[in-house]
């Protein structure tokens, strides 16, 4: 059977165009998953930071299905700009976005109380519309049953089922879709949607009573108050374990493979500027970036198991009171998590705070999250100065101060974002009213698809953006070039060397020499080039791979105690990050808040590393 | 037994809403409250509560749960129900 089959004249109309509509945790995306595989494209809205994802797949008859993934709603009376953007697009009034053909509103089988109200204001909208019972698998396992034809006669519009994490499991919904002819609801929707609902129930699903025995037994340990916070702080103990453990293996791999490319591509050429560019700006400056990736994989991977089983929510609900407290909300503790691993993705998971004001701090504090870039600075320099000794016959001296690092930038976003809250407390309430999913297994297919979505993103923007300034930096580093027979490293005659010079008035006051200064000019672009930068600027081959070797004696001779712990303070706080800068701006639509950021950060490293560095000299 | 307001209701206890209490005219909590399932007659029990200051409470209400915080809490009148005990 594998003859050729001729396109008809339909197969080669235009795509029709449907779009998947639902509560949050419904299964929209895993069914999204399921119909598109990986033909996904994931963008905004134009004009908001609300994401839109598009897909399409090929019907059996040939006929091209794209599909559009809408943002989750629990009602078309909108409460959060995701909700305007699913009631905008199914309305066909969001200025760029074409009206839907096709409603698919997908319900969650096990959850219908809630799901099939909204399924009743979709419906309230008179466009042609499929629904969708979803997870069958996991009803049937709980033993509800459901009358579709019955379903299907009262609400007046095609039902069909589907199991969104099985393979084949969108069958019915791709056939249904096919053949096409799908036309509005029949009958009127009552005005009591809740009445509805309940009569809707009454008449063609049977629910056997204690549906909820297993996630009863489950909350019983998670939610518990002295049980839950426990094992929350276990999971991120082991979760950080893995991130700092498990990766080390794969980024030197990479590293290695950057240092060879590099090698290789060096010996191919002559020498000259080009080289330096390719050798020195591209491929150093994408290898600086990429070898973050396994950290960032890694992180999301935890974050995403957690995230589909049903976890994190619990996380959220256990640490809200606290958060509060602090001027944040539960729902903070997903980004700040992720901030861990870069400020970017962090800032970008603040999208799922409805509320602007804890929007706008979450992401003011984000930074102060001890990213994965910080931690080749603070090795540098904890390695020069502090000494290896064990502190009270337990304790590695060197991981303490570590430890206090990560601390002190923890502690410092809790005071930021408590007077935060004093400055702009605006006595309106602030909703949590966060629902708690069902556990369930998270699926294979979804969490490689999330992490592949993540790594591109990640390696788009954020590459994008360092792999510009790198090449940019490189340039200020390289030119004017030095003149005939000069004695200092040829980067003390550039561009990037007088920048330095004139940074040491500045910086002079926290101890920092004109070295520094000049390292912290290519460290905008990524923390971790201010090492390479330092060793550049004394003299040593940035490509090398023990550069931070090497380095650590030489540094250890020629500052003082007091200049390193400036410096290591300085980088708990320094908005030493442009990467972060940029998707503040656009995360946020305002100039404004990103230079409010840059500032209030650049002012707190410049007060705290003034104080350390004078509280050291006066004990040194 | 008298209503309370569902902050109130022990842990586990299976009772009824009475009442959604809205603040002002235009509350769009207490509106959002309805759209997730808080309405008259429906069966709620509280299975958990925050470790600080019994805040948030986790609320099974229908097929679902959500985490509502005090404020949001309060706004829901319950009885206990002593038919669906046991």
């Amino acid at each position: 059977m594998n003859a050729v089959v001729r396109p008809t004249a339909e197969a080669v109309a235009e795509p029709l165009r449907i779009a998947l509509v639902g509560n949050p945790n419904c299964g929209k995306t895993a069914l999204f998953n399921r119909l598109t595989g990986s033909r996904q494209k994931v963008a905004n809205y134009a004009g908001v930071t609300v994401e839109r994802k598009e897909g399409r797949y090929t019907a059996p008859s040939g006929r091209v299905i794209r599909v559009l993934d809408l943002p989750g709603a629990y009602s078309l009376q909108p409460k959060s700009p995701d909700e305007a953007v699913t009631r905008a697009v199914c309305l066909g009034e969001l200025p760029g976005e074409t009206q839907p053909e096709v409603l698919v509103c997908v319900v969650d089988a096990t959850n219908l109380r809630l799901h099939l109200r909204f399924a009743l204001e979709v419906k309230a909208l008179g466009r042609p519309m499929v629904l969708v019972l979803n997870m069958m698998d996991a009803a049937a396992k709980r033993g509800v049953r459901i009358d579709r034809a019955c379903l299907a006669a009262e609400l007046g519009m095609p039902v069909v089922e589907t199991v969104a994490v099985q393979r084949d499991g969108a069958h019915a919904l791709v056939e249904l879709i096919d053949q096409g002819r799908i036309t509005p609801a029949r009958g009127d929707v009552p005005a009591d949607l809740h009445a509805e609902t309940s009569r809707l129930l009454r008449v063609a699903v049977q629910v056997p009573p204690a549906v909820t025995r297993r996630d009863d037994a489950i909350d019983r340990v998670v939610l518990h108050p002295v049980i839950g916070p426990v094992l929350l702080t276990a999971l991120l103990f082991l979760m950080f374990q893995a991130v700092f453990a498990w990766a080390a293996p794969l980024m030197d791999g990479i590293d290695a493979g950057i240092a060879q490319l590099g090698a290789w591509v060096g010996a191919q050429m002559p020498d000259g500027p080009l080289r330096s560019l390719l050798v020195e700006g591209v491929i150093a400056g994408a290898g600086s970036v990429l070898v973050f990736l396994p950290q960032i994989l890694i992180l999301f991977f935890f974050i995403l198991v957690l995230e589909e089983s049903g976890y994190l929510p619990r996380a959220a609900f256990l640490l809200d009171r606290a958060m509060v407290a602090a001027g944040l909300s539960g729902r903070s503790f997903i980004p700040l998590l992720s901030s861990f691993a870069c400020a970017v993705p962090g800032i970008m998971a603040t999208r799922s705070i409805q509320h602007p004001r804890d929007r706008l701090v979450t992401i003011l504090v984000a930074p102060l999250m001890t990213c994965s870039a910080r931690l080749p600075v603070y090795a540098l320099l904890i390695g020069a100065f502090i000494p290896e000794r064990t502190i009270a016959g337990l304790f590695n001296l060197q991981g303490l101060v570590l430890f206090a690092l990560y601390v002190l930038g923890i502690l410092s976003a809790v005071v930021v974002a408590w007077v935060m809250k004093r400055y702009k407390a605006t006595g309106e309430e602030h909703p949590l009213m966060l629902e708690l999913p069902a556990y369930r297994l998270p699926s294979l297919r979804d969490l490689s698809l999330g992490l592949m979505e993540r790594a591109k993103i990640f390696l788009n923007r954020v590459g994008g953006i360092i792999l510009t300034l790198t090449v940019l930096l490189w340039a200020l580093s390289s030119f004017p070039a030095p003149p005939a027979g000069a004695t200092q490293p040829a980067i003390d005659y550039s561009f990037a060397g007088m920048i330095g010079r004139g940074l040491e008035l500045i910086f002079a006051p926290i101890g920092f020499n004109w070295q520094i200064c000049i390292a912290l000019v290519p460290g905008m672009a990524a923390r971790e080039v201010a090492v390479s930068a330092l060793a550049t600027v004394y003299a040593l081959s940035a490509s090398a791979d023990n550069a931070a070797e090497q380095l650590a004696p030489l540094i250890s001779a020629q500052w003082g105690l007091p200049t390193a712990l400036s410096l290591l303070v300085w980088f708990v706080y320094a908005p030493q990050c442009i990467s972060t800068l940029a998707v503040i701006r656009r995360e946020t639509n305002s100039l404004r808040t990103m230079w409010l950021s840059a500032g209030y950060l650049f002012a707190l490293a410049y007060g705290a590393a003034f104080i350390t560095f004078h509280v050291a000299r006066a004990f040194a | 037994m008298g209503t309370m307001n569902l902050h109130e209701l022990p842990v586990g206890a299976p009772a009824r809403i009475v009442e959604v209490r809205h603040r002002g005219p235009q509350d769009a909590i207490g509106q959002r409250l309805g759209e997730l399932g808080f309405v008259p007659g429906e069966a709620v029990r509280v299975v958990g509560l925050g470790p600080l200051g019994r805040e948030p409470v986790a609320v099974q209400v229908g097929f679902t749960r959500f985490a509502l915080r005090r404020s949001e809490a309060e706004r829901v009148q319950v009885v206990v129900d002593p038919a669906e005990a046991g």
